[in-house]
Formats: C-alpha cells, sequence, structure tokens
C-alpha cells in the first residue's frame, strides 16, 4: 500500500519538501547540538531515513495505529457550535478519541517501533501537562521497556494525576528542580541524560521540535491527522475546507493538521499561540507574535527571550502551550506568510472549553479550546456554504481541576 | 602568532602541560568574578576559560548551572563579560582568554559584532557548547575574520568518519570531552584518556585539553601528562558556592579561597614533565 505521509513530493514548487539535507526550513531548524550528542543525533536521522523508506516499517506501523490508537479518529460535524456561531460549518477532527486521550500517541506510536529497530533498551522523554509523559509511558508498558520522564518540579505538582498515570503505566518520573522547573528545564533534563547515556538510550520528544530529525519526523508522524482528516472531507463534502485551525504549543498537532494541506492554495491555515493574560503583558506564550528568532533545544526558531537572548517563562492557562518556543516548521510557515498565527488569551480559551462542553458534549482540552477560541471569532464573518475543520487534539478531562479552580471550585 | 599558539608553543619549550581553570562571569557578583579572573594567572593559569552565562544550558551538570543563574541574578551580560575582558588586559596582554558558552546569547548580540568586539576586548577563542560543525557557519566566518580562534569540542561518540570534519576549520587547540555525560559529574579512566588522547593525536596537530570530570591535582597532573592542557571547571566552582554565605553572597576572602585552589592545581600541573 502506498502511504502518502510518511513520503512528502519532493517537487521545487511544494511546500511540503522542506526540511533540506541540514534539517533546515529556510532559515529555522537545523542540529545545534553539543559533540557528544551529534552523532546520535545523526544516527537517529540516519535510522529514521531507513525506516520511512521500508514498507514494512509502515505496515507494522498503521496496524498499532488502527488496533492500539484506535484509528482513524471520526471527524465531527459540529451542529449545535454552527448554529451558535451562525456563520461556517464547523467540523472537529476528533484526536481526543484516542488512545490516552490526545494526539501524542501517533508520534510517540512512530518512535516507540523506531526505538526498537534502533535496537535501544530504555526510553526518555519530557513532559509539560504530563499528557507526553503518558502516551510515552503507556508505548514503553505495550513494550516493556523502561522509561524515565523529566518534569519539571512545578508541573510535578500542578498536574499530579498524570504523574500518579506515569507511574501506574510503570514509568520513572524524575522531577526536574534546575531553572525555572517547568517543561524547557524538562528538556534540558532530558538531554543531559541522554548525553550520559548515549549508548542505549532513545530520546522520545513529544512535539515537533529539537535537532533535526525531530522535527520532520514528528511531523510525519502527525500527518496522519491531516491525512485523514482531508479525505473524510471529501467524503462529506466533496471539497477541501476553506479554513483549517490549530493550537500551536510546540506545535506537533497543527503541523500534522496542516502539512497535508499546505499545496492547497484555497485552504487558509490559521495557528493559534496562548496569549495567556495578553500578548502585550509579560504573561504569554505567544512565541511567533513577540518572540525573536534564536537557539534553544537544538533548532532555531522563533524564542521567548530577553534583549540578552536569555529565554523568558512562558505563560499559558494550558500546560501543555506553556513553551517559549516553537517548532522550527511553524517559524518559516510564519516568516513565509503561509499559516496565519493568531492569539487567543486564557479567558477566550475557558469560555470556548466551556461553550463546546455544553453545546457539542465534548469536553476539549485547553489547548484544543485555543483553536475553538478563535473559530468563535471568524466563523460568524464567514458564510455558511464555507466550512472550517478544527483539531480537537485533545480532550480536556485533564484539565478539568484547572478550569474548577478559575471557576472558583473545590474538588 | 595568537596568543594561544604563543602560549601553548612557550609551554611545550618548558616540556610541560597547560592548566585552564573555569571561572563564570559575574558569579556570584561583578566583583569577585573580577578578583578571580585578575588572580588566576599569577596562581598558576597557563590559559583562562571564561563561562557566558545562559539560562539554559544544556551540556552543564548542576553545579555550572547554579553558577550561570547566580550569574545572571547579578547581571550578566555578554556586553559586561566583555568589559571583563577588557578590563584584564589591561594588566596581562599574554595569558590568553577563552570564552564559552551557548549559542543563544551571541545570536541575540548579533554573531558579527559580537566577534568584532569580543576580539577587540582581548578574547583569544570562543568555545559555543552547541555549535556543531554543521553549524558553524553561523559565527565561524566572523570570528576567522576577527582573528578568533573557533575551539571544537571532540567526545567520545565522535567516530572516525566524523572526527575529519570536525577538525576542519578547528584552531587554537582541541577541546577533548572526555566523558559521555555533562560537566561535573564523572571523569575518566587514565586508559580511557590515553586511548581517546592518541587517536586524536593521529589526526591533528593542534594542542589538545582536557575538560570534563578534572577535579583533583592529581586528575590534573595525569590529563597533562596525557594531552596538553587540563580544565578545571566545576570543582573550582564548588569551592567558590561552598563559601557563599546563606544569601548566595561572597564572603571577604571568597575568591581568594578559589585562587589558593588554582595554586595547588598548578603546582601539580608544574611538577608534571610531558615526555617527549
Amino acid at each position: 500500500m502506498n502511504k502518502p505521509f510518511l513520503r512528502p513530493p519532493s517537487g521545487q514548487n511544494s511546500l511540503r519538501n522542506q526540511p533540506d539535507d541540514r534539517g533546515r526550513f529556510g532559515f529555522f531548524g537545523g542540529r545545534f547540538v553539543a559533540e557528544t550528542l551529534m552523532p546520535l543525533v545523526l544516527q537517529v536521522e540516519h535510522a529514521y531515513e531507513a525506516a520511512r523508506r521500508d514498507a514494512s516499517f509502515q505496515t507494522e506501523l498503521d496496524l498499532y495505529l488502527k488496533n492500539y490508537v484506535g484509528r482513524p479518529s471520526p471527524l465531527w460535524l459540529a451542529e449545535r457550535l454552527t448554529r451558535q456561531f451562525g456563520g461556517a460549518k464547523v467540523y472537529l477532527k476528533r484526536e481526543d478519541l484516542n488512545h490516552t486521550g490526545a494526539h501524542k500517541i501517533n508520534s510517540c506510536m512512530g518512535q516507540i517501533l523506531l526505538a526498537r529497530r534502533m535496537g535501544k533498551t530504555r526510553i526518555i522523554a519530557e513532559t509539560g501537562a504530563g499528557q507526553h509523559g503518558v502516551a510515552t509511558a503507556t508505548v514503553c508498558a505495550l513494550f516493556g521497556l523502561p522509561c524515565t520522564i523529566y518534569m519539571g518540579a512545578v508541573d510535578v505538582e500542578r498536574q499530579k494525576p498524570n504523574v500518579f498515570r506515569m507511574k501506574l503505566l510503570g514509568a520513572e518520573v524524575k522531577a526536574v528542580e534546575s531553572g525555572s522547573a517547568t517543561l524547557k528545564d524538562a528538556m534540558n533534563e532530558a538531554l543531559r541524560d541522554w548525553v550520559a547515556n548515549v549508548h542505549d538510550t532513545y530520546y522520545l520528544i513529544g512535539t515537533a521540535a529539537g535537532p533535526h530529525p525531530y522535527p520532520q519526523m514528528v511531523r510525519d508522524f502527525q500527518c496522519v491527522i491531516g491525512n485523514e482528516a482531508r479525505a473524510q472531507m471529501q467524503e462529506a463534502e466533496g471539497r477541501l475546507p476553506d479554513v483549517a485551525i490549530a493550537a500551536v504549543g510546540g506545535g506537533s498537532n497543527a503541523i500534522g493538521l496542516f502539512h497535508p494541506f499546505l499545496d492547497e492554495p484555497s485552504v487558509r491555515l490559521i495557528g493559534v499561540e496562548a496569549a495567556g493574560h495578553g500578548i502585550d503583558t509579560d504573561k504569554h506564550a505567544a512565541s511567533m507574535a513577540r518572540g525573536k528568532p534564536g537557539v534553544l533545544h537544538g533548532n532555531m526558531t522563533y524564542l521567548l527571550q530577553d534583549a540578552d537572548g536569555q529565554i523568558q517563562e512562558a505563560h499559558s492557562i494550558s500546560a501543555g502551550l506553556d513553551y517559549p518556543g516553537v517548532g522550527p516548521e511553524h517559524s518559516w510557515l510564519f516568516d513565509s506568510g503561509r499559516v496565519s498565527y493568531v492569539p487567543v488569551t486564557d479567558d477566550e480559551a475557558l469560555e470556548a472549553f466551556h461553550l463546546c462542553t455544553v453545546k457539542e458534549g465534548i469536553i476539549p482540552a485547553l489547548e484544543s479550546a485555543h483553536a475553538l477560541a478563535h473559530v468563535a471569532k471568524i466563523a460568524p464573518e464567514m458564510k455558511p456554504s464555507e466550512i472550517i475543520l478544527v483539531n480537537l487534539s485533545g480532550r480536556g478531562d485533564k484539565d478539568i481541576f484547572t478550569v474548577a479552580a478559575h471557576s472558583g471550585v473545590t474538588l | 602568532m595568537s596568543r594561544i599558539a604563543t602560549r601553548f608553543a612557550a609551554l611545550k619549550r618548558e616540556g610541560r602541560g597547560a592548566l585552564i581553570p573555569f571561572l563564570e562571569a559575574y558569579d556570584p557578583d561583578l566583583a569577585t568574578s573580577t578578583a578571580i579572573l585578575h588572580g588566576m594567572s599569577e596562581a598558576g593559569a597557563d590559559l583562562i576559560e571564561i563561562g557566558m552565562p545562559f539560562t539554559d544550558p544544556m551540556a552543564d551538570g548542576p553545579t555550572i548551572q547554579r553558577a550561570g543563574q547566580r550569574g545572571l541574578k547579578a547581571g550578566a551580560t555578554l556586553l559586561g563579560t566583555l568589559a571583563m575582558v577588557r578590563v584584564f588586559r589591561e594588566r596581562d596582554d599574554t595569558t590568553p582568554v577563552i570564552l564559552m558558552g551557548y549559542l543563544n546569547p551571541i545570536v541575540a548580540y548579533g554573531a558579527e559584532r559580537f566577534c568584532a568586539d569580543a576580539a577587540a576586548a582581548g578574547v583569544d577563542g570562543l568555545i559555543a557548547v552547541d555549535l556543531p560543525p554543521e553549524e558553524s557557519d553561523l559565527l565561524a566566518p566572523y570570528a576567522l575574520n576577527h582573528g578568533l580562534d573557533i575551539i571544537r569540542l571532540v567526545a567520545p561518540t565522535t567516530d572516525e568518519a566524523r572526527l575529519p570534519l570536525v577538525l576542519s576549520g578547528a584552531s587554537g587547540f582541541i577541546y577533548y570531552v572526555s566523558i559521555t555525560g555533562i560537566t561535573g559529574t564523572r571523569s575518566a579512566t587514565g586508559a580511557d584518556l590515553s586511548a581517546g588522547i592518541a587517536r586524536l593525536r593521529r589526526a591533528t596537530d593542534l594542542p589538545i585539553a582536557i575538560g570534563f570530570g578534572i577535579r583533583s591535582p592529581a586528575q590534573a597532573a595525569e590529563a597533562t601528562g596525557i594531552a596538553d592542557a587540563a580544565v578545571v571547571a566545576s570543582a573550582l566552582i564548588e569551592t567558590l558556592a561552598k563559601d557563599l554565605d546563606e544569601d548566595g553572597h561572597a564572603r571577604p576572602g571568597t575568591a581568594e579561597r578559589v585562587l589558593d585552589q588554582v595554586r595547588t592545581l598548578a603546582n601539580a600541573v608544574r611538577a608534571t614533565r610531558v615526555a617527549a
């Protein structure tokens, strides 16, 4: 079976043939790691190149995605939300219905199969809210591999249920006290672990960022979202959507949705950044709206940083968007103008969270609620004949404590 | 000839290796780190490495991470670090100074302007930890234009196929990362070091410094017996950190205690003759 999603087209005029041989998306991306790690990063690159050309790898992955993850995920016409907004038709791509409740498992499944092919016997990962940590611990349990999850001490405290889930699944959770003790520090600590355990360890990165080949590889594994949605939309409507929208933290769910549509000029692509308390405050996570290009965690990309190049704290009510950088392909798509990136605040996301819950009976992740909040802004201005495709990247069960706290409710 | 080449040539004539002590700029404050810098050559430093604080030092262990955080809290910037070197150069025009750090602050400063300003301040070489040869066009051309050496890291994981690429465009000296791991955690065995350095010697004529895991005078002596220089960082910073008061401030004599340790290390290195 010829699967398109691990083999992007190679035409000169395609936006889908990035990155180049150096792992660059235009100016962004690359491999900015210490020499000790460089041979490992190259090893992952070569192993991934071989795997994606190997039909048996694809067949194996497809089988796990179908029978374990539960793919394909449905495309849902949200009729009550559509009526509420009074404009464009709104479709939700239901990544929340995947095993473990979010899109993260798509890439974890691909990467764990790669790690096994590479003969690696130990897995490490970073996590912010704990969703990627849970997905990683899940695939490690499935294949009987030991795993260590790095999580900022601040996040360990505010995401206790996910910490317990990871432990139930057999993972070791290490609280990271260094730096600001959040996601970026967890990633630093995972890189430090990798450098010290180069021979047996595979670093399973959670988003489409980090040194090449991770941004490309994670994107390729997440493209299952956009490829399925595209085919499902053709089936339901006989055409492509007018707008595709997704939330962007590191940006893996968004790039997975957007990539199959990049060469379709009729499809407007919109990434939603977390504006926290507002992009003109010092509490947001809008690295493209307010950051500058720089180097962190192995790639050149837009980063929240001060004038001296020191990395700043990000803030978002959604822990999954609470990161001061973004995947390098988004930086490139932002600079080239192919994708528009817009900010949505904590309050706007919360409002969309409640609206989706009561109108559709779907509790969305706070990340996904950011995308829905922008739909609420643009759908009323669009014609009923137009279509918006939203990536509902995860379910919101993990967020009920945050939402309760915001509503003054003690659980 | 550059200060680095001149210094290594002189030490070769003397028949001994070099001690390269490390300090983090502005740790715990500008005055103390300046006092350490100024006292280092008299205490026996042959070259000096200055760390440029960064919020996210991914190759460093807890000791240097905390040093960087103290430095940043004390107001460290690249501009301030270059000013430290400029003042040092008014007193000492021969001891080579190498800046070690991460790429992002340099990118934010502007790589070309940074190389120009660093050279003008009297810096001799740069180590950008997260800049492998594959990405070096971001910095190396400007360093070359301004006469700054780009000091490349070679690790135990750097295989034979990759070594020529890493060595191409390297100048000053080669920094051999003696362990697979982060700074200040564990140490390589003498046998591992000998094998690693012998492999490097076959591939380059540049002087070789060993870093990561050198803590004691005996280890420094052993390293300079095998290679051309020993870098000591975390062990010195631990001495500084232990001497700080409960608020993280320096006490009278903090700089002197660090320099005493440099003296002990230097004596061990000076007592070790290199096999001709």
